[in-house]
Order: C-alpha cells, then structure tokens, then sequence
C-alpha cells in the first residue's frame, strides 16, 4: 500500500514536472501564436483535492439549484476533488473567462474549442487516460471541433441540433425548411426569431447550401469572401423580419408563449419546456439540415489541478454522470451506455449518425479554410463578428 | 489661584499642530475623496482612452500594445457606427422630452398646489419605485409590452395595439425608469421660486400662462437642464433595456458589450465608449452657461 502510494506521489511529481514543462512552453510560445506544443499527461498523480469548472448552465449540478439534480457530490465523495464552478453564457464569454487562468476544465462548444486551442489556452488529452473514452461515439471522436493535428484536446461531452421552432397555431401549413425565416419570412414579419451569435451566420450558409448550390459552399463554416457576403447579404434581408435575436433561451422560451416569436432557431430543450406548459409549439430538423453543437470538456494548459481536471472528464463520460448531466441539459449523451440511464434517448436521436450526419457542428471559422481548400482564404471569426454587428445594425 | 495647564495629550498636541498648519489640515481632509476620484474615475477614464489606440491580434486574442489609429478611424468613419450612434443620439432625446414633459407638470403640482402633507407623500411615492431593481422594472416593462400583455388588452377595445418590441419599447421603458431623476431636481427648482413672485406676477396683471412662461420658467429652466442631463446621460449608455425590450435593435452600449465580451476586442470596445463620453462632454458644454450645473 505505502508502495504504491509513493509511486502515485512520484507520479504526481512527474505530471508536476511536465505541467510546469508545459506551462514554460506555453509561456514560450504565446507570443509567436500560441500554437499547440504542449504535451499531454502521460500517468496521472494525486488528486489535489480542488477543481474549478467552466461549463455551460446545467452542466454542472451540484443539488444547490435543485436538490433533486446533483451529479457533483458523488463525483466529489469519490475523488475527494471539491468541484467550484462557473456558468457562462455564450462561447465568446466563455473563451474570454479561460484568459484568466482562474479554471482547470471548460466545457466548450466548437466555436469556442479551435480558438482555445489557438489561444494555447487548453492543453492536448490522453485519451488513454480515461477509461470512459473506449464507450463514446465514434462519430464524435476526433473531430475538427475536439482535434488538431490528430492530437485530441478533450472527451465529448452532448451534441443538439438547432432546429426549426414554430408555434403550430400561427404557422401553417407546417414548415419543414428553413425558407420560412429566409426567403419567405416575409409572412411572419416581425416574428421571426434568430440566435444572436456570429455564429448564426451559418445557419445561413447551411440554408444556401441547398437554395444557391452556384456559390459552392462545402463547409458552413468555411467560407470564402464571395459565398461570406451571400450569407451576410441573406441575413440582412432576414433582419427587416426579426422581430428579436435571442442568447438567453427563458427570453426564447417566453417571447414563443406570448406569440412575440412564431417561428425561428432554438433549441430541443427549449421545445421540451414549452411542450410541459402547453404552449402549442414544435420543432422539426428542416430538409437543408442544420447546425448544431457538440461540446467537449477541456483542460486548461496551466491548470492547477490536472489530476482532478482528469478525474472529472472521466466521471462525466461515464455513462450514468453523463446521462445525468446530457438529460438535464437537453441534448444527445457521448455514449449508448448513458442512454441505459435515460429514458428519452429516441427524442434527442442519441446515436443516430444518419441524424448526425445531418447536424454541422460549431466550428471556429478561420482563415485556413475548414473544408481543404489552399487556393482562397476564408473569413475569419473577426470576419465574422464585424459582419454580425453590420447585420443587426 | 492658578489653573492648572491641560495636560498635553497627544489628541490635544494633534489638535493644535493642526489648528496652526492650515495647509496640513486641508491635505488629510482631501486625501480620501481626491484618491478615490483619482483611482476610480481618472485612471479608469484614461485606461479606457488609451486601450482605444492599440489593438487585438485576433488569432491568439491577445492585445497588442501599439499605438494605432485604426479602431478611431473605423468608428468615426464606419456606416454601422454612425447609424448606431444616431439611433443612440435619438432615443436619449426622445426619452428626454418624455421625462420632461411629464415631470413638469408633476414637479409642479408637488411643489406649489399640493399641500406639504402631500408633497411629503408624492416624493414618495415618485422615489418608490427606485427601490425595485432595475431588472425587475425592465422585466416587467418586457410583459406589459408583449403581444399577450396588459397594454395589448388595454388597448384592444380602442383599436390599438402594444408597439411590441422595439425602439418604441425602448424609449417607453428608458422614460419610465429615468423619470424619478427628472421629477426630483425640477421639484427643487419649483419649490425655490418664493410664491411672493407669483403674486406679484398676478398683481401686475399678468395672466397665468404669462406668469409661467415670463416668471417661473426663466427661474426653473436651470432645474429642468439638470434633470435632462440624468435622462440623458443615462439613456446614451443603457445597453440592458435596448437587450430586454429593444427586439433586434442595437445601441452603442450594445455595441461596446458584444466588442467586449462576444468579440474580444477591447480598443474597439473602447473606442466606441469615447462617443457617448464626447457627446456627452457636448452637452455638458452646452448646458454649462444655463447654470445648470449648479443645480444639479
């Protein structure tokens, strides 16, 4: 037992050793870029007995919300790891909170992982450190929002779609493509819903894809400046009809029970909670498909606790924390283990790659594109944001 | 008989030191309030003017420290910003006429119809609703304004409908919430003109329209610039309304949050905040010679 013990210390000091290694190199290199140098964990250590999370609301539920909702406190009695957290509400606040160093782990959506990675914020993960990986997807491993250069920086957490709600009572017959909040919007003036995020822009991509195959676009997130301005000049159009963006989905949830919103993008979640107050409301996946979220938790590169940091992205990929943490958020689970735990797996599609496959996930546009092309260079997330602000004007 | 001298404690030998070193006397008694006027507002205002003139590497996110004219240039120049700021500019003026031209009339009857048990009452009751937050009170503006809401089935029966969300949302709700800061320095303005004056004014032969417009309004003028100085101020730089109750519209607050938070990029963020902070240095300057800010 002592043995063994001294080995875990000296593992510590080890994983100590390469952290501070890693952290010099992070140092070392922030000024040329940040670009991803730094090693991952080989064996892990002691736990430190703290670990500070940065995760979206819901993600993190320790009963104080409701006593009924609490995944942290067997995670905690566990590990011995005490979990403080943060929520934040958008990917942009999130990147902006990892700048302070105050965090171990970020739960992050794809428009937000790239640029971490970019920012040398987050540090690779090994994988073969967390026995919860072997059971996830496979469709939701490795992928250009959780991976660069082969190397993965985290373990997926949940994935959604943004998809098409409408309240059934106003908007008829039902729709079953996007065309009802772009070219057609005009029948619900004023109406008519957005999310507020440069990200959106892609919804717009995604809806041109289909409608404008002449601009080529292969990757929403990866455009050039001619297919750019298409989309930009689609949402200026689609902006005469808004009647209000939304980020705070309490805001979405009452402007569709008052009718100031009858059609537009949100959330199955959102959908769920309208359905159990009787709001006549529905979602439907739209022909030209959609994009949609797969998150991914991350180990900040100068985490104070790494081996806690581990410890919990493997307990919340293990199949009941995750059921658990993906069920009260609303989205699909990482695993078909975790829908063992759930009970509505079938309405989220968990594990469907068909419905997957129709699903573009956030990604962090750059100006290296995406989708492979050399020959143009593609709009940037700055691009991106100037562009929203122009759009909502 | 002789009295003893007081024993020279060293509360007493301070007292003294400082009774005949005037100049000492004054630097204890403004260190505090100069340091803190200093360190919060100085030094905040001139971090703020100097991160306006470097710039955001946006790949890595970080700020480069080199001076650069560029986020100046695209907010004085760029279309967005000029309508944004017009938008901004015209809603602060609106709310502002509003505000005054429901607290005259308010401020008036407070200050001389009233009785002073009532005026008592009436400051109350317009300072009432300052003890709820301003969240709740945007909150509750955003359901009285929604297609379900009071104003929707108040207005039903006359043929109107509620302006739902919008700029006209915008500046219902900036009015009501800035109204107690306009009501309260024009009520002062009232009460200090002496009813002597009205008398006189009436005894002359004036009429009352005349009394107001040749004998109170001169006097109360400088407390009505005063007032719209609050509502002004404070409706160039609300971003939480506009986000509550505006629908898709942006104002220049809006602006310096998503450049701050969403877009990180704080020497544009900043840059925008020197518009508001210049029009308002305008306004200041405007208004100085009306006396005004002695009234505030």
């Amino acid at each position: 037992m002592k043995r063994i013990h001294r080995t875990a210390r000296r593992g510590a000091t080890v994983g100590l050793a390469i952290a501070s290694i890693a952290v010099l190199a992070a140092c070392g290199t922030s000024g040329g870029g940040g670009t991803a140098t730094d090693e991952a964990m080989t064996e892990l250590g002691d736990t430190e007995g703290t670990v500070s999370l940065l995760a979206w609301p819901g993600y993190v539920e320790d009963g104080s919300n409701d006593p009924e909702v609490d995944w942290v406190t067997p995670f905690e009695e566990a590990t011995g790891c005490e979990v403080t957290s943060k929520v934040y509400g958008t990917s942009d606040e999130a990147f902006n909170l990892m700048k302070s160093g105050d965090y171990d782990v970020v739960a992050a959506s794809g428009d937000a992982s790239l640029r971490l990675v970019a920012a040398g914020d987050v540090a690779p993960v090994n994988t073969d450190l967390l026995e919860n990986y072997d059971g996830i997807y496979d469709f939701l491993k490795m992928q250009p929002w959780n991976s660069v250069d082969g190397v993965s920086y985290g373990i997926p957490h949940g994935y959604g779609a943004n998809l098409l709600q409408y309240r059934t009572d106003l908007v008829t017959p039902a729709p079953t493509s996007w065309d009802v909040v772009f070219d057609a919007s005009d029948a619900y003036a004023g109406k008519v819903t957005a999310y507020d995020s440069p990200i959106y822009i892609a919804d717009a991509a995604v809806y041109l894809m289909a409608h404008e195959p002449d601009l080529g676009i292969e990757n929403p997130y990866a455009l050039d400046q001619e297919q750019f301005d298409a989309a930009v000049e689609l949402l200026k159009a689609q902006r005469a009809n808004i009647g209000e963006y939304w980020s705070d989905y309490l805001k979405q949830a009452q402007a569709f029970t008052t009718g100031d919103s009858v059609v537009g993008t949100s959330w199955q979640v959102i959908q769920n909670s309208l359905e159990a107050e009787g709001v006549p409301t529905a979602v439907v996946l739209p022909d030209e498909g959609t994009t949609g979220w797969s998150d991914t938790w991350m180990i900040a590169s100068e985490a104070k606790s790494p081996n806690c940091a581990y410890a919990w992205l493997d307990y919340i990929a293990s199949p009941e924390a995750n059921a658990a943490a993906t069920g009260y958020f609303g989205e699909a689970p990482s695993s078909d283990a975790a829908c063992e735990f759930r009970t509505d797996c079938e309405a989220y599609h968990a594990g469907d790659e068909e419905y997957a496959s129709q699903i573009w996930y956030w990604s962090t546009p750059i100006a290296e594109c995406l989708d492979g092309r050399t020959d143009v260079e593609c709009v940037d997330y700055a691009g991106w944001t100037e562009a929203w602000a122009e759009i909502k004007g | 008989m002789t009295i003893a001298a007081p024993r020279p404690t060293l509360a007493r030998r301070l007292s003294s030191t400082l009774s005949t070193h005037p100049r000492v006397r004054l630097a204890l008694l403004i260190t505090a309030p100069v340091a803190w006027m200093a360190i919060v507002y100085i030094v905040a205002l001139v971090l703020l003017l100097v991160t306006a003139f470097w710039s955001v590497d946006s790949f890595t996110g970080q700020i480069t420290t080199e001076f650069t004219w560029d986020n100046i240039v695209e907010v004085v120049t760029g279309a967005l910003y000029q309508t944004v700021t017009l938008r901004t500019v015209g809603v602060a003026l609106l709310v502002t006429i509003v505000d005054v031209v429901i607290a005259v009339p308010v401020a008036f009857f407070m200050a001389k119809v009233a009785s002073a048990r009532w005026e008592r009452i009436l400051i109350v009751l317009v300072l009432l609703p300052l003890w709820a937050s301003y969240l709740v009170k945007a909150y509750a503006w955003r359901s009285v304004l929604s297609q379900e809401g009071i104003l929707q089935w108040l207005l039903t029966p006359f043929g109107l409908e509620t302006p739902g969300y919008g700029l006209t949302a915008v500046v219902i709700t900036l009015a009501y919430l800035w109204l107690p800061y306009v009501i309260l320095p024009i009520h002062a303005g009232f009460s200090r003109v002496p009813d002597s004056m009205l008398e006189a004014s009436g005894d002359l032969g004036a009429k009352s329209w005349a009394t107001l417009r040749l004998v109170v309004l001169p006097l109360v003028w400088p407390s009505i610039i005063a007032g719209t100085i609050f509502s002004f101020s404070l409706s160039l730089g609300d971003y939480i309304t506009v986000n509550i109750v505006g629908g898709a519209n942006q104002m220049l607050g809006n602006l310096v949050y998503t450049n701050v938070g969403a877009a990180n990029n704080l020497p544009l963020a900043s840059a925008i905040a020197l518009i508001p902070i210049v029009i308002i240095f305008g306004y200041l300057a405007l208004v100085r010679r009306t006396g005004a800010l002695n009234n505030l």
